[in-house]
């Protein structure tokens, strides 16, 4: 039982990362690897500020900010400097590394024993791991919400539209460059929140708990789409969430059958790359008749 | 006659192809655009026909030369500062409109064609009447859509939507890029009919490219032939009226 509200808890406060990233991988539409950076930044900002004793909200805002900040030198990098924006990604993650080292002055750091957002007094005399259930509620839905009302404004549908058709953008007199790094810097900004938050809820900050980052971020996205199909933007966004839940499960599955905490990036790897190759397969295949071959006959 | 609404003087644009000598693809072009023109332009492949609207779209620097909108100095001014004024059609309908977004979200894009835009609320359900009435328009069915995603229209319902989107909001001036030239014939010429009654309706100032000798003589007050990056005829009013087909094989081959 508490394994499973622990995976929840898990997946709403990761889930986090995979809506950072649904801005740009899928609105804005291009890979970006900063993620990789930002989220041990976010961690290393907050671990140092916590430790110095500054309160673990201020510390987690200022993850965002720095956050947000290495994005923005992303975009800054992909639209006026004109580097690849695979590159300009590869190039801020490898410099947030050193600059995340400075920042912790050490390769982790722990939190044991001080106060952080999952050890507040509001989440005092729950269960075991329902703080970070009810944490990740609260800023998932925060975040969700955000998101979904800057979206719906002017500036959001023109950020959108960047991401859909950059030349009609251009035509329609969307400064496109401006939606772009507003789009990394905010999602690098998201990221970096998760990171802070992971941090917290494991009770310590390691420089090296961005690799493998994207992967999970994207299983989050993919797993979501796989599952639940076609939906509208907004649906899209819960959905990123509901999929980072379910792809704890599986790693919590996983890990059952004798795996250790060593393979999960080679597992992860394998889920995102199925998940991701089954619209290919469906079709090679016709892997939806038989599924459906086999749900009547059942019936 | 009253004052030009837009000028090039003396245009230059030089490009430099790999290894070969450099290449004037607008070679010294001067024209005054008048408010209310509706010039049909013509030109082979390779005339410049495109880089001519590329230039007053703002999309390429000017070697040489200066652009003027109503007198006022607008060389150096960017693409997005430039569609204040100015909107276009492409020739691609996958060109001119966003994919994954509703038919209705296009054309509050375009509504906004040139404005800044700010953490407003877009308030898309209060403009539908309008833009039902809008799209009814023409017979395709483009009005029962408005919630589809653009990516799921005909070529001939996203090109009507480009058109409507690029005078959603009146534009000072219009350039078609071949806006019909991916159709079918049928649609094609709805196409143009709504084009020309538009044009007439808003009295808008219009530039439109065209392979179409039937459409370049059919339509518009002004015809200019393009050739080796100049313009090479510039035929208005009663003259162009008075044009045959004959005359324009003359143009593109003087010894016809």
């Amino acid at each position: 039982m508490s394994l499973i509200v622990s995976a929840i808890g898990q997946g709403l406060l990761w889930g986090v990362l995979g809506i950072g990233l649904f801005l740009t991988f899928r609105i804005l539409d291009f890979p970006d690897m900063t993620v990789e950076g930002t989220f041990p930044m976010g961690a290393a900002i907050a671990a140092a500020m916590i430790t110095h004793g500054y309160s673990p909200i201020v510390a987690t805002l200022c993850a965002f900010v720095g956050g947000a900040i290495a994005g923005l030198i992303t975009g800054l990098l992909y639209t006026k400097a004109k580097i690849p924006v695979l590159l300009s990604g590869i190039l801020v993650m490898t410099a947030a590394y050193s600059v995340n080292l400075r920042i912790m002055g050490a390769a982790n750091l722990s939190l044991l024993g001080k106060g952080n957002l999952l050890n507040a007094k509001i989440f005092q005399g729950l269960p075991n791991y329902f703080n970070s259930v009810f944490l990740g509620l609260i800023v998932i839905t925060i975040v969700t919400v955000a998101v979904i009302y800057f979206l719906q404004t002017d500036l959001g549908q023109a950020f959108i539209a960047t991401g859909d058709n950059e030349n009609m953008a251009q035509s329609l007199g969307i400064n496109t460059d401006t939606m772009k790094c507003l789009g990394v810097s905010v999602s690098n900004g998201v990221i970096a929140l998760g990171g802070a938050l992971v941090a917290q809820n494991n009770g310590y900050s390691d420089v090296n708990m961005g690799i493998g980052i994207i992967v999970v971020a994207l299983a989050s996205i993919i797993i979501g789409e796989v599952v639940f199909g076609n939906l509208t933007m907004n649906q899209r966004l819960v959905a990123v969430t509901l999929g980072s839940i379910l792809y704890r499960f599986v790693l919590l599955i996983v890990l059952q059958l004798g795996f250790n905490a060593n393979d999960l990036n080679l597992i992860s790897s394998i889920i995102l790359a199925l998940c991701m190759s089954l619209p290919a397969f469906k079709d090679k295949f016709n892997l939806m008749h038989i599924l459906k071959r086999g749900l009547d006959r059942n019936e | 006659m009253n004052k030009p609404l837009f000028q090039l003087k003396d245009v230059v644009k030089t490009v430099h192809p790999n290894g070969g000598q450099p290449l004037n693809i607008l070679d010294h072009v001067s024209i005054d655009i008048y408010p209310g023109d509706f010039i049909t332009i013509l030109g082979s492949n390779g005339a410049g026909k495109s880089t001519f609207f590329n230039v007053i779209g703002g999309n390429l620097p000017i070697t040489s030369g200066q652009l003027l909108l109503n007198g006022k100095d607008i060389t150096k001014t960017s693409v997005e500062k430039r569609t204040q004024f100015l909107s276009r059609v492409f020739q691609d309908p996958k060109l001119g409109t966003a994919p994954r977004m509703t038919v209705a979200e296009n054309l509050l894009l375009a509504e906004k064609r040139g404005e800044k835009r700010f953490l407003k609320p877009r308030h898309l359900r209060r403009e539908m009447g309008k833009y039902k009435q809008i799209t009814s328009q023409l017979h395709n069915h483009l009005s029962d859509r408005l919630d589809t995603p653009t990516g799921n229209l005909s070529g001939g319902q996203r090109q009507t939507l480009s058109f409507l989107m690029a005078t959603i909001k009146r534009p000072e001036m219009l350039l078609l890029d071949e806006h019909t030239a991916a159709l079918d014939p049928n649609t094609s010429s709805e196409l143009m009919t709504l084009t020309n009654r538009t044009i007439k309706e808003q009295q808008l100032t219009c530039l439109m490219i065209t392979h179409h000798l039937d459409d370049a003589l059919k339509y518009g007050n002004r015809l200019l032939v393009l050739n080796q990056g100049q313009i090479e005829a510039d035929v208005r009013g009663a003259e162009k009226q008075a044009l045959t087909k004959q005359d324009l094989y003359h143009f593109f081959d003087p010894t016809n």
